[in-house]
C-alpha cells in the first residue's frame, strides 16, 4: 500500500495545478465512455435455428432484439414507436443502415452505424413486421435503377423537396434540438427510396402517388451525378455552402494578409 | 528621405545624421511655441539610437541577403514558367464533358498558382531587398509651410482675372445665361431616378395566384394532388394550377408557393373558425416566412414543426403554424382547402392575409 499512498500524495499536491480540471474531465469522460462500451447491451444477431419459414425466423429475431422498445406485439411504448403498418421498407431501411437497434443514449436522433444483422436476417425481420400489418414493401430493383433517369429533372425535384434539409449538394444539415438531416453521400439508392417511402425519424413521407417512382429515380440520378462530379474550383470544403467557404477565406486569406502586414512593418535585423 | 546623398552606415558627419543619438534641437514653429506646457515639463527624448542591421555591419550577411533577394526573384520566374506551361499543357478543346470539367479545374489552378507565385515573390523580394539592404537611416525633415509664396499667390489671381476677361463672361451675356440655364436642370437628373421608387404595389402584396377552386399541383412536376393519395406524415410542395402560364409567373410562384402536410387529424388543434380549411388532417400553409420571406420548408415529421432555414423561426403545424421559436412575429398564413368532385385538392379561396414579411400598410387590407 505504500507506493499507492505515495502516488496519491503526489497527486494531491498537484490538485491545484491549472491543468488538473482538464485532466479530471478527460478521466471522467474516459471512465463513463469505457463503462458504457463495456456494459451496454450488445444486440444479438442469432437466428433461432430450426424455423422453416421466413416470418417465423423474423418473429424469433424480433422477440430477441426489438421487444424491449417496440413491445411484444409491435405496439410500441415509451422508448419506441409502434411498428404496426410501417412495412418492410421501414424495417429494411432502419436495420439495413444500422440505425436499429438503437442505443438508449441516442436521444435526439438515431444515427446510421455498423449494421448488426445479415441481409437474410433483415429480410426475415421485414417479412415478420409486414406480416402483422401491411405497409410500404421493400422496393424492387427497378425502383432505384437510375441508369436512364433524368438528372436535370431530378435536380429540380430535389431542390424543391429535399434541398432545404439535406443541403443543395446532399451534404446534410441541422434541424432543431440536436436533430439533423443526414448526409446523402454514398447512401445506397435503395435506402434513399425507402426513406422517401417511409419517412424515418424527422423526415416526412414522399409517397409514390405524389412523388412518382420516376421522380425518385431522377432524384437518385441527380445525387449520384453531383457526388461523382469533380470539383473544378478546387477543394469542395464539404460542399456545405458559404459557411465553410467563408471560414477558409477569412482564416487563410485575411490571416495571410495580416502576416504580410506584420512582416512589412517589422524592422529588419 | 534626406536630401543628403547616402554615404554608408556610420560615416555621416554629425550635422546630417541622427545616428549618434544626440537629440535634435526642439523645433520652433512660427509663433515661437515649442508645443506648449508639455515641452517645458518634459525633455525631448529625441530619436532612439540607431540599431544597425546585421547586413550593415557584416559584409557576409549582406551577401547572404543579396542571395536571398535574388532567390525570391528567381523563384518568381518559376511561377511564370508554371503559368506558361499550364496554359499550353492543359488542352481544353476536344474532350468530353466530365474530363473537360476536370481539365478546366486543373487549368485555372495552374494559371492561378503560377500567377500568384510570380507576382507575390517579386513583391516579397522587393520588400526583403528594401528592408535588409537599402539604407534605413532615421532622418528628420522639417515640415514646409502649406501657404504658397506671396509671389505665387499674386500670379495665380492675375492669371484667373486674365482668363475671365478673355472669356468675356461679363460681356457675352448670352453664353453666360445659357450656361446657367443648362446647369440648373442638371439637378433634375438627381431627382428623376427617384421615380423608380414607385409606383406603389397596389394589390400585388395582398393577393396571390390562389383563387377559389384552383387545383393544387406539385412543384415542379405539376401533377394534381389527390387527397386520398396523401399518407400520414406526407409533405407535398405545391403551386396553383396554371401558374406557369401567368404573366410574371416567377413572381407569382414566389408568392403562391405552399406546403401541404397530412397529419393525424387528432393531432390538429384547430380554431373552430378554420375547421373547414383542412381536409382529413391535410393542411396547407404559405411557404414564405413571415420574418424575411425565406422558404419555410424544413418539416419535422415527428414534432410537426416547420423550420425556416434562414433564421430558425419555428412554426407549429398543429396549431395553425403559430411561432414557437425564432424572430418571425406572425404565424404562416393558411390556405383554405377543399376537395373537388374528382377527389383532387383545391383551394377554397386565396390566403386570407398577405403572405410573407410585414410591410408598412399591411394592416390596411381592403
Amino acid at each position: 500500500m505504500r507506493p499507492l499512498r505515495r502516488v496519491i500524495a503526489r497527486l494531491s499536491t498537484r490538485r491545484r495545478h491549472k491543468l488538473a480540471p482538464l485532466v479530471l474531465l478527460f478521466a471522467a469522460l474516459a471512465t463513463t465512455g469505457g463503462a458504457y462500451a463495456a456494459l451496454a447491451p450488445t444486440p444479438h444477431a442469432e437466428a433461432a435455428a430450426g424455423n422453416s419459414s421466413q416470418v417465423d425466423e423474423g418473429r424469433a429475431l424480433f422477440l430477441l432484439n426489438c421487444t424491449s422498445c417496440h413491445g411484444l406485439n409491435l405496439q410500441g411504448g415509451s422508448d419506441g414507436p409502434t411498428l404496426i403498418g410501417v412495412g418492410a421498407a421501414a424495417v429494411d431501411f432502419q436495420v439495413g443502415t444500422g440505425r436499429m437497434p438503437a442505443a438508449k443514449s441516442e436521444v435526439a436522433q438515431v444515427p446510421a452505424k455498423r449494421v448488426q444483422f445479415t441481409q437474410e436476417e433483415i429480410a426475415a425481420l421485414a417479412a415478420y413486421v409486414a406480416s402483422v400489418a401491411p405497409g410500404p414493401a421493400t422496393p424492387a430493383k427497378e425502383a432505384y435503377d437510375f441508369s436512364d433517369a433524368n438528372v436535370a429533372e431530378g435536380g429540380e425535384i430535389y431542390r424543391t423537396n429535399c434541398a432545404m434539409c439535406h443541403n443543395y449538394a446532399g451534404s446534410g444539415g441541422a434541424l432543431s434540438h440536436g436533430k439533423y438531416a443526414p448526409s446523402l453521400k454514398g447512401v445506397d439508392p435503395r435506402y434513399i427510396v425507402e426513406a422517401m417511402l417511409t419517412g424515418p425519424q424527422s423526415m416526412p413521407v414522399f409517397g409514390d402517388d405524389t412523388l412518382t417512382p420516376e421522380g425518385k429515380r431522377d432524384i437518385i440520378a441527380f445525387l449520384k451525378t453531383t457526388q461523382s462530379e469533380p470539383s473544378p474550383g478546387g477543394l469542395s470544403l464539404g460542399k456545405i455552402g458559404p459557411v465553410s467557404e467563408g471560414a477558409v477565406g477569412w482564416v487563410f486569406a485575411t490571416g495571410g494578409l495580416i502576416a504580410c502586414a506584420v512582416w512589412l512593418g517589422a524592422k529588419a535585423r | 528621405m534626406s536630401d543628403q546623398p547616402y554615404t554608408g552606415p556610420g560615416q555621416q558627419n554629425t550635422e546630417t545624421s541622427q545616428h549618434t543619438g544626440t537629440p535634435p534641437a526642439p523645433t520652433h514653429t512660427e509663433d515661437g511655441s515649442t508645443g506648449g506646457e508639455l515641452a517645458t515639463r518634459y525633455e525631448n527624448p529625441g530619436i532612439a539610437p540607431h540599431a544597425y542591421r546585421r547586413s550593415d555591419i557584416d559584409p557576409k550577411a549582406a551577401r547572404r541577403r543579396e542571395i536571398e533577394v535574388a532567390g525570391l526573384f528567381g523563384l518568381s520566374t518559376l511561377g511564370t514558367v508554371l503559368f506558361i506551361v499550364g496554359f499550353f499543357a492543359v488542352k481544353l478543346a476536344d474532350v468530353p464533358g466530365e474530363e473537360m470539367l476536370w481539365r478546366v479545374g486543373l487549368s485555372t489552378k495552374l494559371l492561378g498558382t503560377g500567377l500568384g507565385i510570380a507576382l507575390f515573390l517579386i513583391g516579397a523580394g522587393a520588400i526583403h531587398w528594401a528592408k535588409t539592404l537599402m539604407p534605413d537611416d532615421e532622418v528628420v525633415s522639417e515640415r514646409k509651410p502649406l501657404r504658397s509664396s506671396d509671389d505665387d499667390r499674386r500670379a495665380a489671381v492675375e492669371s484667373l482675372k486674365e482668363g475671365a476677361g478673355g472669356a468675356g463672361l461679363g460681356r457675352r451675356k448670352l453664353i453666360r445665361n445659357s450656361l446657367l440655364g443648362a446647369m440648373a436642370p442638371l439637378g433634375l437628373l438627381a431627382l428623376i431616378p427617384l421615380r423608380d421608387l414607385g409606383p406603389l404595389p397596389g394589390a400585388k402584396l395582398t393577393g396571390t395566384a390562389w383563387k377559389p377552386g384552383r387545383r393544387l399541383v406539385t412543384d415542379p412536376l405539376g401533377n394534381p394532388v389527390r387527397a386520398a393519395d396523401l399518407r400520414i406524415g406526407e409533405v407535398v410542395h405545391v403551386l396553383p394550377e396554371g401558374i406557369e402560364d401567368m404573366p410574371q409567373s416567377l413572381e407569382e410562384k414566389a408568392k403562391a408557393t405552399t406546403i401541404v402536410i397530412r397529419l393525424e387529424p387528432d393531432d390538429l388543434k384547430q380554431d373552430p373558425a378554420r375547421a373547414d380549411w383542412s381536409y382529413n388532417g391535410i393542411v396547407a400553409y404559405s411557404k414564405v416566412c413571415t420574418h424575411l420571406g425565406c422558404p419555410v420548408g424544413l418539416y419535422e415529421q415527428r414534432t410537426h414543426h416547420l423550420l425556416c432555414p434562414c433564421h430558425q423561426s419555428t412554426f407549429d403545424v398543429t396549431e395553425h403554424c403559430k411561432v414557437i421559436f425564432g424572430p418571425a412575429a406572425r404565424p404562416l398564413p393558411q390556405l383554405p382547402l377543399d376537395v373537388d368532385s374528382e377527389g383532387y385538392l383545391v383551394s377554397r379561396d386565396d390566403f386570407q392575409e398577405p403572405v410573407g414579411p410585414s410591410y408598412w400598410e399591411r394592416g390596411e387590407r381592403s
